[in-house]
């Protein structure tokens, strides 16, 4: 195997809590209460070890990251450690004068989430009333202290029409940047697959509004897109490869090669209260376990695309196939592709209604 | 980009030595670019006064390279990063 290379990116999810409960939320369905969370001082000494090791870029996540009260002198702990710090937000929990304490601790970048372009989708999909409007009063103030903003608009059966008006709100908010993403099915997403799956004329539709977009708003709004990848013939080159480039760390300190990774249960995963970071990167078994190619089964083994896409998403071929080596049921390959399209099929026309907001109680059954 | 176009970093892009790689990266939201040389040289001396005229004459000079020549392939540089909105003109 070809020697291990330092990760370049952190996403250190702070905290599970958030004001909002987006039925597509990608936080486990078991989420950490806020009594397992890491302490300022161990957030500090993770981040310590993350840039020694040549971590170049750091996500502030959540849940919604600004519950944390020490946000400000994470940030700050973050920019000594020399990373490029990107806070990813709802934007609930910010103020005024939050954004400017973070402004002078150094925060690089802020990558607000959009639920739906209006009042009324926004607020039902987020489940929280007035949070829309808060949401739009926090991009001014965004705007004003001049951060470089990111929108990020999670597109689904429900709010995939709003996609054209969501492109201009990016515009208008002076946002250099949107991620346009269909819905990945993690964590409560599973859970909402009927009420959430586009439908193939959806997912088509997107991607036209997506290329078109570009030509014309080419050098004014980068756009990327992560299209509905149930309805796809390749999947996506998930985290671009098993443990090569990311590391993420889960609010209670257990350490990740995706946010995902803990729906394997056949692996166990460290935690950064015990061991050091290094030690977890290079030789954890976990993260070992699908690194490179070697661990590939057919088809993915003969596959000229296997260092294009590295097999897909080791946790959508264990949600889907029931086997983390297998190849992702996605890819067009698989013996599994075909359960994959009847079940896309199925789900997107499902009942639009039966939606499970996120809560801090794991619903049964 | 026209030779009297003056480039600049907007804020929240930045040169940053990546001390474990040992070489230039500019940072910027979701990216992390390796540089090399050239680009470094190109991109060390975008400050938002100098021109692109300038700046190409300042490289002809340290590397004793055509003007023409490195100004056409400074353009051509600092264009793709305008395209990703990682470089503006003042
Ligand atoms: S997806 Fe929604 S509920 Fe989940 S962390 Fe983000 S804003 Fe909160
Ligand atoms: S067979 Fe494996 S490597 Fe080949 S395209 Fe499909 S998922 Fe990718």
């Amino acid at each position: 195997m070809e020697a291990i290379r330092p990760p370049i990116a952190m996403l250190a999810e702070l905290t599970h809590r958030c004001p909002l409960s987006c039925p597509y939320c990608s936080n486990p369905v078991e989420l950490a209460a806020r009594d397992s969370e890491l302490s300022t001082a161990q957030w500090l000494s993770v981040f310590r070890q993350a840039g020694e090791m040549g971590v170049l870029q750091l996500h502030l996540s959540g849940g919604e990251p600004a519950s944390r009260r020490d946000l400000t002198d994470l940030v700050a702990g973050a920019r000594e450690a020399g990373f490029y710090t990107n806070l990813i937000t709802s934007g609930i929990g910010l103020t005024e004068k939050r954004l400017a304490e973070l402004d002078t601790a150094g925060l690089d970048h802020v990558q607000l989430s959009l639920q739906g372009t209006d009042a009324a989708m926004a607020d039902r999909i987020g489940g929280y009333k007035g949070g829309f409007d808060r949401k739009m009063a926090v991009a001014g103030w965004i705007g004003k202290i001049g951060f470089p903003l990111t929108l990020n608009f999670v597109m689904h059966r429900g709010n995939m029409h709003q996609l054209p008006r969501a492109l201009e709100i990016a515009l208008e908010m002076g946002a250099r940047r949107i991620e346009v993403a269909t819905v990945q099915f993690h964590g409560w997403a599973m859970l909402n697959r009927g009420a959430l799956m586009p439908n193939q004329a959806q997912a088509r539709e997107a991607s036209r509004v997506v290329a078109e977009a570009r030509a014309a708003l080419k050098g004014r709004l980068v756009i990327d897109y992560v299209p509905a990848d149930y309805h796809a013939s390749y999947p996506k080159p998930c985290m671009g490869g098993w443990a090569s480039t990311g590391i993420n760390v889960a609010p209670d300190g257990t350490v990740l090669p995706c946010h995902a990774a803990q729906t394997i249960k056949s692996l166990t995963f460290e935690n950064a209260r015990d061991t050091k970071l290094r030690d977890i990167w290079y030789d954890s078994p976990a993260f070992n376990a699908f690194r490179g190619t070697d661990w590939m089964q057919e088809p993915c083994r003969s596959c000229e695309r296997k260092t294009v896409d590295f097999g897909g998403c080791r946790c959508q071929a264990m949600a889907l196939a029931g086997d983390p080596a297998a190849t992702d049921p996605v890819c067009v390959k698989s013996p599994d592709h075909g359960v994959v399209q009847k079940l896309a099929a199925e789900f997107s026309e499902g009942d639009d209604s039966a939606l499970t907001w996120r809560s801090m109680t794991a619903p049964v059954g | 980009m026209t030779p009297g176009d003056t480039p600049l970093l907007p804020r929240g892009v930045r040169l940053h030595f990546d001390r474990v790689r040992e070489g230039w990266v500019l940072l910027a939201p979701e990216r992390a670019i390796r540089l090399d040389a050239i680009g470094h040289a190109i991109l060390s001396r975008v400050d938002g006064t100098r021109s692109l005229g300038q700046i190409a004459a300042d490289l002809a000079e340290a590397f004793d390279a055509p003007v023409d020549d490195v100004t056409r392939d400074s353009a051509e540089f600092l264009d793709a990063l305008a395209e990703r909105r990682i470089v503006e003109v003042a």
